[in-house]
């Protein structure tokens, strides 16, 4: 409590704790990140694959995914864009790319850091693999793959792809 | 123009479970499939969607979104959301179904009420200002309430431990739940206190489910069901949120709700009540003016299973169960929300 400029001022912090459950689906999606694997989940009625899981369900058909599906580790940017602006916290040198990146075999892009080229290198269709921390710090985490890289591939065309996203 | 006829068709409810290792979406997902099976209909014959939970049960902001993947979201479907419990998306579905844009709509609530401390996180709807930072906990304010009504007088320990029998009892016959003791009602009032005056048989079992209810209109109502359980009357009634401002002792928007839907004007077979600690199930039956002869709770009612923000709808469902079986002609299903029974959402149904 402090007193200034006649105004009382209180902190009153809450918190909460909670055990949260993964959940069935998100399990082995967790569990083959500790195995340095791509677990996604393919929809038993419109077979896209999931990649995150979501929730275990497949948003279009309402059903559980139940089968898994190993995808990537390649993988292709669907769109991007560069970051410039610093904001309290940040880790990376500016000018850095976020990317959604398409894995091989998936039908959903996923968001992920672009590393190891220049930022106004970065296009649409360009082909990237993830490059991982050392095992020893592994967890069950999509941190466990420190930024993607360009492969040197030819560029995929976009649209040729099948899928949800 | 009047109201249009709307009743239930149709109920499903998720075994209770503690610490359950699904999420929302998996608890949600089966449940949902599950009453659209029972009453013969496919996701697409459904035109409104009304979803009642509460992210801090599952500690995960914004989980109510993701909960729409648990009902698919594609083609476009019209839905809702309300940030309390199901009994209260109901509400709004039988709005929605009154103003003759849709003919069927389908109402779910999920409670993951194990993963986190219940009691705290329930702390967090009184006034944020004056009580919250006191965190007084739910079994506390509780214990409050029950302390004062039995100085009154208007409840004594023994119709508390009677209440806590008889739901035990009936808890027992109902898969759903997760019963605790066979305890006479002796042996209930010769238990420990766990917060003075309340014993634990007193306070509400926390459990994981999910729920889901299909309401209908008129000539689709009287198609998806034999007996369809028609709402004869809803109403919602608040009192203030200052705890201090309002008698502990009664129930006043109990009462006027009661009197609105209807519940006094012929007699009452079943009423679920939705009632997390005995005492306020005393105070829900007085402002009610419910009688002997009404068969409260045959369920076992909350206090055997109770996943908060689920627990409500779940009394409307088991009150359209008995019109559906033909065991009970004229039910009523309650549901409070808030502390010490703030709000309360009465409704009365028929059989024809």
């Amino acid at each position: 409590m402090s007193e200034a400029d006649g105004l009382m001022r209180l902190r009153l912090p809450i918190a909460v704790t909670y055990n949260w459950s993964a959940g069935p689906n998100a399990t082995s999606h967790l569990a083959g990140l500790l195995e340095g694997k791509l677990i996604g989940k393919r929809c038993p009625s419109c077979l896209s694959v999931y990649f995150p899981t979501r929730n275990g369900v497949c948003p279009k058909c309402a059903r559980i995914l139940a089968e898994d599906v190993t995808v990537g580790p390649k993988g292709t940017i669907t769109t991007f864009c560069i970051v410039n602006v610093p904001f309290l916290g940040q880790k990376i040198k500016l000018p850095y790319v976020a990317a959604q990146i398409l894995l091989d075999g998936a039908d959903i892009s996923m968001q992920h850091l672009i590393q190891e080229c220049e930022a106004e290198d970065v296009r649409i269709g360009m082909r990237v693999e993830p490059v991982w921390r050392d095992r020893s710090e592994w967890g069950p985490s999509m941190e466990n793959i420190e930024h993607f890289r360009p492969t040197g591939e030819p560029d995929q065309v976009m649209g040729s792809e099948s899928g949800a996203s | 123009m009047g109201l249009r006829d709307i009743a239930i068709v149709g109920t499903a409810q998720r075994p209770s479970e503690i610490n359950s290792t699904f999420t929302s979406v998996e608890l949600l997902l089966p449940t949902i499939q599950e009453v659209l099976t029972k009453v013969g209909i496919e996701r697409q014959d459904i035109g409104f969607w009304c979803h009642g939970s509460c992210d801090y049960m599952s500690g995960q902001p914004f989980s109510f979104v993701s909960a729409v993947d648990a009902i698919g979201a594609w083609p476009p479907i019209i839905e809702s959301h309300v940030e309390a419990d199901g009994a209260f998306a109901l509400y709004e579905a039988w709005v929605k179904l009154q103003t003759g844009e849709v003919d069927v709509a389908l109402v779910f609530s999920n409670g993951k009420t194990t993963s986190g401390p219940i009691n705290r996180i329930l702390n967090l709807q009184t006034d944020p200002y004056m009580v919250a930072p006191l965190w007084p906990g739910f079994h506390v304010l509780s214990a409050l309430q029950a302390r004062a009504c039995l100085e009154a007088g208007v409840v004594t320990q023994r119709q508390m431990a009677e209440v806590a029998w008889r739901s035990q009892r009936d808890g027992k016959n109902n898969p759903l739940t997760l019963s605790g003791t066979e305890m006479s009602v002796d042996e209930l009032l010769s238990q420990p206190f766990t917060v003075d005056p309340l014993r634990a048989h007193d306070c509400a079992i926390p459990v994981d489910g999910a729920n889901a209810i299909i309401l209908a209109a008129g000539d689709a109502a009287r198609r998806l069901a034999k007996r369809p359980a028609w709402i004869r009357g809803i109403d919602h009634r608040i009192d203030t949120q200052r705890l201090g401002a309002r008698s502990m002792i009664e129930s006043s928007s109990a009462a006027i709700a009661a009197q609105k839907a209807g519940v006094g004007k012929d007699r009452i077979d079943v009423a679920e009540l939705h009632a997390p600690f005995t005492h306020q199930e005393l105070l829900l039956r007085q402002a009610m003016g419910l009688s002997e002869s009404t068969h409260i709770n045959p369920s076992g009612g909350a206090l055997v299973a109770n996943p908060a923000m689920a627990a409500g709808l779940a009394r409307f469902a088991e009150a359209a169960e008995s019109v559906f079986s033909g065991s009970a002609d004229r039910v009523l299903a309650h549901c409070t929300s808030g502390p010490l029974l703030q709000q309360n959402l009465v409704c009365v149904m028929e059989g024809e």
